[in-house]
């Protein structure tokens, strides 16, 4: 039975090749665009090199001073000051890693000019992310102490920087008029995670501005590491009882605001849909589950569409079968079945095409230093969805079929 | 074997209501070849559509081998029809899809029959009608005659009692026509099949036991051409 479905959906499929073009088309369009984008998403959230310790880590990536009276607010980063006091004496952590945001600076190589993006961090950096040392090591407290001018830099700014050397521990590399020491070299980190990328990393004490500074904003990160995913909670109520008892720096504001969030929730916080009420994680699996709904729906009615037209083209097979014993629901689900070999289909080739686009995107190193997966998860989930998809664009005009008369269905041709 | 008791069947429209059939009482036998003549219109084919279940009286009674059906739901009515009933159509109605074996398995199908009891005997049936050299072909390959009998084929793959052919010789020529009528009378005389078959060719009904006349649905005349049973 199921083998005669296969021959009838294939001979229908290659007999309409243009519909069945656009069919595949559209599912499988679908489904390259949900997978890569997934696999962006996956990327962008998940464990990565050198953020691997993200499920049992909170992020400190803003402060807020609320006024009630005018109902002003003031959003920024920390000062290295507020996450040195309030947040390295934090019991529940057991490594803070503290760094500012990357900012451009300026090298010369043989005249030509050389961005590079560089980042302060104190010495817990290098044991919450584990970066992979390919020569050298990170500073250590005492160099930090000391306010020695070393650095470690990125696999690619040694390669842009000292051309083919094959080590650079203990050269000098200069950015902005300021010389550093090479301490070590590590593996470069994609622009995507702007926490721990840079080019060039050196210690906070070195800033030019200073970080002694009794202000609580300024231009720093926090990232508290617990010693378990399950103290997790804990570290977040620690945190938020320091802060309650913080009071603003401006005589303007009444109210501190800092939340410690994982690290998606840090993103989104910062967006527009985020507040210091809510992270907007909840909006924000709203807007996508609608998105998908919309971007889903699209191929569904095509596909809908085409199949009414393509079963009431074949209304003479339909009067045949049921003549000769086919009850309407049987052919209900020979119609679903032959659907859902579409849909199937299509979903094998938005497969093929996604692994084929990223596979070039990995090649190509299109975002530099990011490698891309298809995640496996996505993978069933989107399977899932092709076979929800094959049953709705199949159940309607398999059902509007079935209620055609023998009479009229023999008639019509 | 079909008893039909007082078959009206009415089309409504909007502003008008049109009888196709009148009060129609008729027995066919089994084992009986009966042929259904008729002008265009009078209503022949849906008393034959309506014989085989396709469609359903809007007065009366149909009964078929003793048992009512009028009351049956879609699933019963298609294994009914499929159990008992093979249908032969004017325009061969061949599913150009499949090829020729596919075509004649199809009634078996929606039994539970395996795959190759299934090709068994779609070859067996493909071998009366004489076309067993052409199981591979599509339809479309095929002359207007031998479509008609990869029908036939199809037809009388799952022996049924009952073939219900609806003017199976009108789509081609003489000779073929006569090749199928030959054909349906093997079959009558062999195996005991009851036909019905709806034409607008006397000299084919003329070869059939027993000759019905319809004018605007209702019977004018009940000749029996041949005495079967005796």
């Amino acid at each position: 039975m199921l083998k005669n479905y296969f021959k009838i959906a294939i001979a229908v499929l290659k007999r309409r090749k243009f519909f069945t073009f656009i069919s595949l088309f559209g599912i499988s369009f679908t489904l390259t665009i949900l997978i890569v984008a997934t696999a962006f998403i996956d990327n962008a959230t998940s464990d990565n090199y050198p953020e691997v310790n993200r499920d049992r880590s909170l992020y400190i990536t803003s402060v807020q001073e609320k006024g009630l009276k005018n109902h002003s607010q003031m959003n920024s980063p920390a000062s290295f000051y507020y996450l040195d006091r309030y947040v390295s004496t934090l019991k529940t952590p057991v490594k803070v890693a503290i760094s500012s945001f990357y900012a451009v600076t300026n090298a010369y190589i043989n005249n030509k000019r050389l961005a590079i993006n560089l980042k302060y961090t104190n010495d817990e950096f290098w044991d919450v992310f584990q970066y992979k040392f390919i020569e050298g090591k990170p500073y250590t407290l005492q160099q930090i102490n000391n306010g020695e001018h070393v650095a470690v830099i990125s696999e690619d700014t040694k390669r842009d920087y000292f051309g083919d050397l094959p080590t650079v521990v203990g050269k000098y590399i200069e950015a902005d008029n300021v010389q550093y020491r090479v301490a070590g070299v590590v593996k470069s980190v994609p622009v995507t995670m702007p926490l721990s990328y840079a080019d060039l990393y050196v210690p906070y004490t070195v800033s030019k501005t200073d970080y002694r500074q009794k202000t609580l904003m300024g231009n720093y990160t926090a990232v508290m590491m617990a010693a378990t995913k399950a103290d997790v909670p804990k570290m977040k109520e620690e945190y938020a009882a320091i802060v309650a008892k913080i009071k603003p720096d401006d005589k303007e504001y009444d109210e501190f605001i800092s939340i410690a969030d994982t690290y998606v929730a840090s993103f989104i916080r910062n967006s527009p849909l985020g507040s210091s009420d809510e992270s907007g994680i909840s909006k924000l699996v709203m807007a996508a589950s609608i998105f998908l709904l919309f971007f889903m729906l699209l191929p569904t009615l095509n596909l809908v569409n085409i199949n009414i037209s393509r079963i009431m083209e074949r209304s003479s097979e339909i009067g045949v079968r049921k003549a000769f014993g086919a009850s309407s629901s049987t052919l209900v689900g020979q119609f679903i079945v032959e659907n859902l070999i579409l849909t199937f289909l299509g979903c094998i080739i938005g497969i093929i095409i996604s692994f084929i686009i990223l596979q070039l995107m990995n090649n190509t190193n299109m975002i530099a230093n990011m490698h891309l997966t298809i995640n496996g998860t996505v993978l069933l989930y989107s399977m899932a969805a092709c076979i929800i998809f094959g049953l709705i664009s199949g159940v309607y005009p398999a059902w509007r079929m079935s209620r055609l008369q023998v009479v009229t269905a023999l008639k019509s041709q | 074997m079909i008893q039909l008791k007082q078959i009206e069947k009415s089309y409504r429209t909007d502003t008008i209501e049109t009888l196709a059939l009148n009060r129609i009482n008729l027995s066919v036998f089994q084992g009986e070849f009966l042929s259904i003549m008729g002008p265009s219109g009078c209503g022949k084919s849906t008393l034959l559509n309506i014989m085989g279940l396709l469609d359903a009286p809007t007065k009366g009674e149909v009964l078929i081998d003793g048992r009512l059906t009028t009351h049956l739901s879609d699933k019963q009515l298609a294994h009914f029809r499929n159990q008992t009933i093979g249908f032969i159509f004017q325009s061969f109605h061949l599913i150009n899809d499949l090829r020729v074996l596919d075509n004649v398995e199809l009634p078996l199908l929606y039994r539970k029959v395996s795959a190759s009891e299934r090709v068994q005997l779609a070859k067996e049936a493909l071998t009366k009608v004489g076309l067993s050299n052409r199981m591979k072909h599509f339809p479309s390959q095929l002359s207007g005659g031998q479509k008609q009998r990869v029908a036939i084929a199809r037809a009388i793959v799952g022996r049924p009692q009952i073939i219900l052919a609806d003017e199976p010789t009108g789509n081609l020529d003489s000779a073929m026509g006569n090749e199928i009528m030959d054909l349906l009378l093997h079959l009558n005389a062999t195996e005991g099949t009851t036909i019905v078959m709806v034409t607008h060719d006397e000299t084919m009904a003329k070869k059939t036991h027993r000759l019905v006349r319809l004018f605007d649905g209702a019977q004018v005349n009940d000749h029996t051409l041949k005495q079967v049973y005796a």
